[in-house]
């Protein structure tokens, strides 16, 4: 989408290299963003904040850095936009909320730091759905995003922000949350690539909790290899993430030429239904491409998929509930005065939480109280190690498993918000990944009903990322046309 | 058993059943879930860091130390430390900050142990748990400092995050000098290991108390929770308050509800704070951001094999050097004060350790574990006591005179006292002159009113200049009398 | 709808969250809970007998840190991102409704 007719990179792997040998300034790569931002920001609404000044700054002082030698970091000057859930210090961090905004967090998140030694460039905050929770991005405090290819349609969500960012050429990488499907569905619609680790890969340290058990960050990139490069970037154990794998930073970029030869890439028999036929026309190009480049496809059964959909409706929203308990007027943040404080705590949450937000509190709160937990979220904690291990038994006969990222491609502003269930739905092939914590991405394969970008949804097992990688850099390179 | 802690409650027939739940702050550097300072006493909200103020983004990571230190407590009172794992427990209230109280709920560290009083009873302990404390509020105008009628409140985050064990005892408690001897046990425990100071002053141990009474033989009543008792007397004054209160409603044909009541110290009663009906629903699940504590064997053996002698067994030790039962005052009181290595030190010197024991306890009770005095200089002086070298009297004028200077010889300060031994003959030389020149108290001693006794063994001590030992003056004069 | 939630299970619901909804709210959010608890009953039929819940994505256990101080947060700095505060600490009205 970026209109950079000369050839000036465009890649975070060109930027970077341009950058660390002095061929290019990070200054003018920065200015070249922020020119993009001022000529279509205002259509798209990607952001909650573009932080020019401070990117401006941060460019001078890169460029300095490498006037005098000094390694500037393997994404050096490169131009990211991070999702407004994580904490930068003494930045404004609102999670699209009105309960938060205004709040400048005293501390950075642990992913800040690591991009901050990493030489990338902080360019401003992206919209989401509010605390991520939705998947249009039209459930933000501040007004929707919308999708770059056509500003009818929502960007998906609820890192929608973020996807539309990339897409839009305001950044050359972003970083998004995924809970059940956060960046893996808004990059389908976006027509960019969008991965979800391996929980534990990347530190959840200063990312702001929706579902602690499912949250996962990861990144947004026009190329499979930019996401590896910022995936390698921001992974790596974290001391203060008690859920932190503790192992180095993943090892994905050097094997992402290995191709798909032999490799057992698997197609689910029983998967649920409900894909439009231009998404299920692309998937199985998909598998064919995959064949022609020398896999095997197998067909596999992973019956217990189709009910990843109410587990992660009862567990998601029953965390949530305690999760956002915090917001109460105390400490940071907004309050509504009143003559108690318990009236006050009230007043401040049912006026700072917007719908879906309050939906999903009440849905986990009850999931969880007394009389409902074995019910409900007790057995939904059962039902997700029962996909748990039905993904373990498919991985017995597959190396990676491919479906599609969105059931559909990007829907118009207003279609599904009358209708929660329906907006719901359209994380039925992202969620179990959450579930069960493997690694899953959405890599742009074609595109479907009126030219808008599909994506196919690539899932390997645990800490697998390097297949799940290949998979994704062999369907990068034959993208239907 | 000595009657004197289990001997019988009990009220119009009724007896009490009484559990214990003793939250415990932990002698640990951080808090429990991060790295801010766990001190008391520093200016409000200087303690504080995203996790402990439950910022937007802030993840608990667990203090080693402090899973040590409940092991310390947890294998102190024979408890079996297993797998265990956190849980958030939910409800409102401005001293709580993240809205949730990360606590252990069904899976605690310790479980099934039990703590013998001084006295041989056994109070069974169901668990010791890890959780956080809450942060502290003071209330702003109204009457002293109360919630009714403030008009705002103020929170400091310092103590919120701290680390707190709650140990939960079994309802095995029958009368209130048992609940009394077991939080004191409890806590010399605790000071023992070196898992908490314990000082209930401070408030780094709290006492709740489940209360209920019966017909003895009978189901258990309903119980109370009563919150708030905030010293060993305390814990004797409501448990007792709350189990006449029980008896008496019962006894007018009302019957118990369930609630947490409050103990008011000022008013020695306690008062409704809430019935079961609107307790709060706290929705307990597991933690999510925190895993699994599963503290492997070796851990588990080297933190056992590290603890110090129980004050049980140091009573024991006690008790049997001095010839003493292990509840004897003497014994508790030392015990209570660490003084006891040094009452066996002085035995060890060749002294006399009952004598010994008297003298710490009556005279040491400003010194630490290790009194000024050197073992050896008091063994001496218990030896001159035994040989008759000096009175009762004598020993304690040398014993203050060795604690003044720091030690000494004490046959040196005795001789410069002039404190000599009483020949026998010159004492009863003294006794005559005491019935010569009282003839009338002599005649009432002698006609058997004992009271007579004390001027005549005032004239002798008088005589001696008090070097006379009474019990052989009283000796002699009933000789005389009898004779 | 189904009456799989009542209006009364929902008003606790919302008191337990802190949350106030109009009666009108309330009817529609009993509404909406309904709907997606029908949803959601899909999994009455599994028989989940003798299956482990699954609170946490990876097996990990005894992650803990040493007992060593850190920096703490300015005081200054958080009191003046919180809605009030006085004396060196943060200020609610009365604690009134929530139990001493
Ligand atoms: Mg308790
Ligand atoms: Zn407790």
């Amino acid at each position: 989408m970026t209109d950079l007719t000369d050839s000036f990179p465009t890649t975070a792997i060109d930027i970077a290299w341009n950058v660390r040998n002095n061929i290019v300034r990070a200054t003018e790569v920065v200015e070249r963003h922020l020119a993009e931002i001022e000529r279509r920001e205002d259509d798209i609404h990607a952001f909650n904040l573009v932080l020019a000044d401070e990117a401006r700054e941060r460019a001078a002082e890169i460029d300095d850095a490498v006037s005098v030698g000094r390694d500037v970091g393997p994404l050096a000057g490169v131009p990211i936009a991070l999702k407004d859930n994580m904490c930068t210090r003494g930045i404004p961090t609102t999670c699209s909320s009105k309960i938060l905004d205004g709040w400048r967090p005293p501390y950075d998140a642990t992913v800040v730091t690591k991009l901050r030694e990493a030489g990338a460039i902080v360019i401003g905050k992206t919209n989401l759905d509010e605390f991520a929770m939705g998947s249009s991005t039209e459930n933000s405090a501040f007004g929707p995003t919308r999708n770059p290819h056509d500003t009818t349609r929502v960007p998906g969500g609820s890192s929608g922000g973020s996807a539309a960012a990339v897409a839009a050429g305001f950044a050359a990488l972003s970083l998004g949350s995924d809970t059940g499907g956060s960046i893996r569905q808004p990059a389908a619609l976006c027509g960019v690539v969008g991965v979800k680790p391996t929980y534990g890969a990347v530190s959840r340290y200063g990312l702001i909790a929706f579902a602690s058990s499912l949250d996962q960050i990861g990144p947004f990139s026009t190329t499979v290899a930019d996401a590896s490069l910022l995936l390698e970037s921001i992974s790596g154990h974290d001391p203060l993430d008690s859920t932190s794998i503790r192992q180095g930073s993943l090892d994905i970029t050097r094997q992402l030429d290995f191709g798909v030869a032999g490799l057992r890439v698997g197609r689910i028999t029983d998967l649920p239904e409900g894909a439009s036929s231009d998404v299920v026309e692309r998937l199985e190009q998909a598998f064919d491409a995959l064949r022609d480049a020398g896999a095997e496809i197998v067909d596999v059964e992973v019956p217990a998929f189709t009910y990843g959909l109410t587990a992660y409706y009862l567990i998601a929203p029953a965390e949530a509930s305690s999760n956002l308990a915090r917001y109460d007027g105390v400490r940071f943040g907004n309050r509504v005065e009143a003559p108690d404080t318990n009236a006050m705590y009230t007043a401040t949450r049912t006026d700072g939480f917007g719908a879906e937000v309050k939906r999903r509190i009440m849905l986990g709160t009850y999931a969880l109280s007394a009389g409902y937990y074995d019910a409900y979220y007790g057995r939904a904690l059962k039902v997700r190690q029962r996909i748990a291990d039905d993904f373990a038994r498919a991985y017995e006969r597959a190396d990676v498993l491919l479906t599609p990222a969105s059931p559909t491609v990007a829907f118009h502003l207003g279609d599904k918000t009358s209708d929660p269930m329906s907006m719901y739905l359209c994380d039925t092939y992202t969620i179990p990944s959450n579930l069960t914590g493997e690694p899953a991405m959405s890599v742009p394969f074609g595109t479907g009903d009126d030219g808008l970008p599909v994506g196919v949804q690539v899932l390997a097992p645990a800490l697998q990322e390097a297949m799940m990688f290949r998979t994704a850099a062999v369907l990068e390179q034959r993208v239907p046309r | 058993m000595s009657d004197a802690i289990t001997s019988e409650w009990t009220f119009r027939g009724y007896e009490m059943v009484v559990g214990l739940e003793v939250h415990v702050e932990l002698a640990t550097r951080t808090k429990l879930f991060s790295a801010s300072p766990n001190r008391f006493g520093d200016e409000p909200n200087t303690n504080i860091d995203p996790v402990t103020l439950g910022l937007p983004g802030a993840l608990p990571v667990l203090n080693r130390q402090a899973v040590e230190l409940a092991m310390r407590l947890g294998l102190a009172v024979n408890c079996t430390v297993q797998r265990s794992t956190f849980a958030r427990k939910n409800y409102f209230y401005p001293d709580m900050p993240k809205a949730y109280q990360i606590s252990q709920y069904d899976e605690p560290i310790c479980i099934d142990g039990w703590l013998d009083l001084p006295d041989g009873f056994r109070v069974g302990i169901e668990r010791a748990h890890l959780e956080e404390d809450t942060g502290k509020s003071t209330h702003v105008g109204g009457t002293g400092g109360r919630i009714h009628g403030s008009e705002h409140s103020l929170i400091d985050f310092n103590r919120a995050g701290v680390p707190l064990v709650e140990i939960v005892s079994r309802p095995d408690i029958r009368t209130p000098e048992q609940a009394k001897a077991y939080v004191s046990e409890l806590r010399a425990i605790l000071v023992a290991v070196g898992a908490s100071d314990a000082k209930m002053e401070e408030g780094s141990m709290r006492v709740d108390a489940n209360v209920s009474v019966r017909l003895p033989g009978a189901e258990f009543g309903t119980r109370c929770e009563i919150k708030n008792v905030n010293s060993v007397r305390s814990v004797g004054r409501a448990i007792e308050y709350e189990a006449q209160r029980q008896v008496g409603m019962l006894e007018a044909g009302e019957s118990i509800r369930q609630e947490t009541r409050h103990w008011d110290e000022t008013d020695g009663r306690t008062h409704t704070l809430r019935s079961k009906e609107d307790a709060d629903d706290y929705r307990y699940f597991q933690e999510p951001d925190l895993v699994v504590v599963d503290p492997d064997p070796e851990w588990i053996e080297r933190v056992r094999f590290s603890l110090p002698v129980l004050p049980a067994a140091r009573r024991v030790l006690l008790a049997a050097a001095t010839g003493q039962r292990p509840d004897a005052e003497a014994i508790l009181v030392v015990t209570d004060r660490d003084q006891d290595a040094y009452v066996l030190a002085v035995a060890a010197a060749g002294g006399d350790a009952s004598r010994a024991l008297v003298h710490v306890k009556e005279a040491f009770a400003d010194e630490g574990a290790r009194p000024s005095v050197p073992a050896a200089a008091l063994a001496t002086l218990t030896r001159m006591e035994i040989d008759g070298e000096l009175t009762a009297t004598q020993a304690k004028q040398v014993l203050a005179e060795l604690a003044a200077g720091g030690g000494g010889d004490a046959r040196a300060i005795a001789a410069a006292k002039g404190f000599e031994a009483m020949d026998a003959s010159e004492l009863e030389t003294m006794v005559d002159a005491a019935i010569a020149a009282q003839p009338e108290a002599w005649a009432k001693y002698c006609s058997g009113e004992g009271k007579a006794l004390g001027a005549l063994v005032g004239a002798v001590m008088k005589e001696s200049r008090g070097q006379a030992d009474g019990k052989a003056v009283t000796a002699l004069l009933e000789r005389r009398r009898d004779a | 709808m189904s009456d799989r939630i009542t209006p009364e299970a929902v008003a606790k619901v919302a008191k337990l969250a802190r949350l106030s909804l109009s009666d009108d709210e309330l009817l529609h959010a009993t509404h909406q809970l309904s709907d997606m608890l029908d949803h959601f009953a899909d999994i009455d039929a599994l028989d989940l007998d003798g299956v482990t819940p699954m609170t946490h994505p990876t097996p990990i256990a005894n992650v803990m840190r040493e007992d060593i101080e850190m920096d703490c947060l300015d005081r200054d700095e958080v009191l003046a991102a919180a809605p009030a505060a006085e004396d060196g600490r943060f200020r609610v009205p009365p604690i009134i409704g929530l139990d001493d």
